[in-house]
């Protein structure tokens, strides 16, 4: 056991040392382009992610050669489309350890993965009168569903408020946890900050009383390895699209016993497993939740991007972006009358900063001049923006594909606003 | 391709560091709010119509140096004027900003506006040009709600 953990960590270390990111940058025909005349330095990746060529190959080649409907034909090109559906079924199984196929539900994307349990989870067990706790650094995908369903039953969300740096109050979260509360749905990393948030710990706080717990891991899947099993998470939620997948497609995971006593969520084809105008009787999961045709080219090319991940290895990713976040965050920090917002210890792949006096938005219009891409606004998180007292920020996200020579025309573009300010 | 320049030119610069009318105008008696969801523009125009003509217009509110510069050069521009003539500046304006602007000299002269022109090769910005205008039109008219440039 422990000399093949040994072995593993070697292991791990050897392919630090291959990690070559031009070699991983050949692998993403639009990191080749211009924009404005300029090479595009894409730093938008908490946004969406850029594709890698294997995941448009493979999107391509289902339509071209392999197009049908699944789990119902029963010609060629049917069972073949459904072998590959199921299989990237199974290979999101293993991305994120789960413990059986039947708990990778196939969704648009992490939104729908929350309102999914909002709509079935929600409905079938809270009440008026009882909690839901979210915090004050979520995406409004984590914000929206709850308060929609605590209008139609009465509940009360609770949120989690955080200190100047990013970081989430624990003690007071350990507060809101009482009988009333009926779920916790918590965000991993936060898409403005980039805080990482101890997601294991406040599972296991919220288990001590029975509670379960959602995690929105739209914006970690493609930085941090997830392993459902050691989170003990009871559901789990990710967008391909900020995962180097398409987009249009996403994936909520559920433990087993809670997507077996949920009602389903859409009714239609593939749900049912008889139906009459007297009775339907239900599929069993997964399929109760994924009504209708599925997007099966959506779901191919996630399973080609988790593939794509896997050869590279998580792994070595967040080690890679861990030193660039570190080279970007100095960078940042030695320019004048720069303020980062977000300054916790645990942070992963988001910067975002404020220039004194100089509004985001022209930030963004000047950087995009230069080719820079960044976001600019209140990215969907308008209670962040209030508890910092801006009314948006500049953010620079990375991905594996980005480079410290990025950081340097970043800073260098950061420089160019301050010069067409002055005065 | 555009230059940066055609953007941000001087007298745009100039308006955004230093808005001019910009306070809260007690003794209006039109008012509207704008908002831009995409860059959280916030504005509040005030006017004080009398007799059809436009005695006094100020705006107080936050957001980026295209939203603020237009504001400030449009109650420059529309002290004193007709509603009228406010109107046919809002039509011009507007067409402008958004590309659709031809080059014959109509009657109507839109003056330092014109610094604006070069913002129809910027899509995005097209609403913080012309946040403060919709703003007005909207408080002419009495619109009870929130413009929003959406």
């Amino acid at each position: 056991m422990v000399s093949s953990r040994i072995l593993e960590l070697k292991t791990q270390a050897n392919s630090e040392s291959c990690f070559d990111v031009e070699k991983i940058r050949a692998d993403f025909p639009i990191l080749h382009r211009l924009v404005h005349g300029k090479p595009l330095v894409y730093l938008d990746n908490a946004a969406t992610t850029q594709k890698p060529q294997s995941v448009i190959n493979a999107i391509t080649d289902y339509y071209t050669g392999e197009n049908a409907n699944i789990h119902r034909g029963v010609h060629y090109l049917s069972e073949q489309a459904t072998r590959d559906y199921e299989s990237a079924r199974e290979t999101v199984r293993q991305f994120l350890n789960a413990r059986e196929s039947r708990e990778i539900i196939f969704v648009r994307g992490a939104t729908e993965g929350i309102n999914l349990v909002a709509h079935t989870f929600g409905r079938q067990r809270v009440r008026a009168g009882d909690e839901i706790v979210i915090s004050a650094i979520e995406h409004h995908s984590n914000i929206v569903p709850w308060q929609m369903l605590c209008e139609q039953t009465g509940a009360q969300l609770k949120i989690v408020p955080v200190d100047d740096q990013g970081k989430l109050r624990i003690e007071v979260y350990e507060r809101f946890l009482g009988p009333r509360t009926k779920l916790v749905s918590i965000v991993h990393i936060s898409n403005v900050l980039g805080t990482i948030v101890p997601v294991r710990r406040m599972i296991e706080m919220a288990h001590h009383r029975r509670i379960p717990v959602l995690v929105d891991g739209a914006q970690s899947a493609a930085h941090l390895p997830i392993d459902v099993q050691a989170l003990d998470c009871d559901f789990f939620v990710l967008s391909g699209h900020k995962i180097f997948g398409p987009t249009g497609i996403g994936v909520l995971y559920g433990k087993a016993e809670w997507l077996e006593e949920m009602p389903p969520y859409q009714g239609g084809g593939d749900m049912i497993s008889s139906v009459t105008f007297e009775k339907t009787l239900y599929n069993v999961i997964p399929y109760k939740f994924e009504a209708g045709t599925p997007h099966i080219a959506g779901v191919i090319g996630l399973g080609a991007a988790i593939e794509y991940l896997n050869e590279i290895g998580l792994n070595v990713v967040s080690q890679y972006e861990s030193e660039l976040m570190a080279y970007a965050t100095r960078k940042l920090e030695s320019i004048p009358r720069l303020t980062i917002i977000g300054n916790t210890e645990e942070k992963a792949s988001v910067i975002s900063f404020v220039l004194a006096d100089i509004h985001p938005h022209d930030i963004g219009t000047i950087m995009d001049r230069e080719g820079i891409a960044i976001r600019t606004g209140h990215h969907c998180a308008q209670p962040v923006m209030n508890r910092y007292g801006v009314p948006a920020t500049a953010r620079a996200s990375f991905a594996l594909y980005n480079t410290k020579a990025e950081v340097d025309a970043l800073a260098a573009g950061i420089i160019k606003v301050q010069e067409v300010f002055k005065g | 391709m555009s230059d940066l320049r055609d953007l941000y030119q001087e007298v745009i610069l100039d308006h955004s560091r230093r808005p001019r009318n910009f306070r809260r105008l007690n003794h209006a008696n039109h008012r509207a709010d704008g908002y831009n969801a995409l860059c959280g523009d916030r504005i509040t125009v005030y006017l004080q119509v009398e007799d059809g003509h436009i005695k006094d217009i100020t705006f107080d509110g936050s957001g980026c140096a295209i939203s603020k510069a237009s504001a400030s050069m449009m109650t420059a521009a529309l002290k004193g004027k007709t509603i009228e003539e406010a109107q046919a500046l809002f039509d011009k304006f507007h067409r402008m900003v958004t590309g659709e602007s031809d080059s014959e000299v109509g009657p109507v002269n839109l003056g330092k506006l014109a610094a604006f022109a070069g913002i129809c090769d910027y899509p995005s910005r097209v609403k913080c040009a012309s946040l403060a205008w919709h703003t007005v039109h909207a408080a002419l008219e009495d619109k009870n709600e929130v413009v929003s440039t959406e």
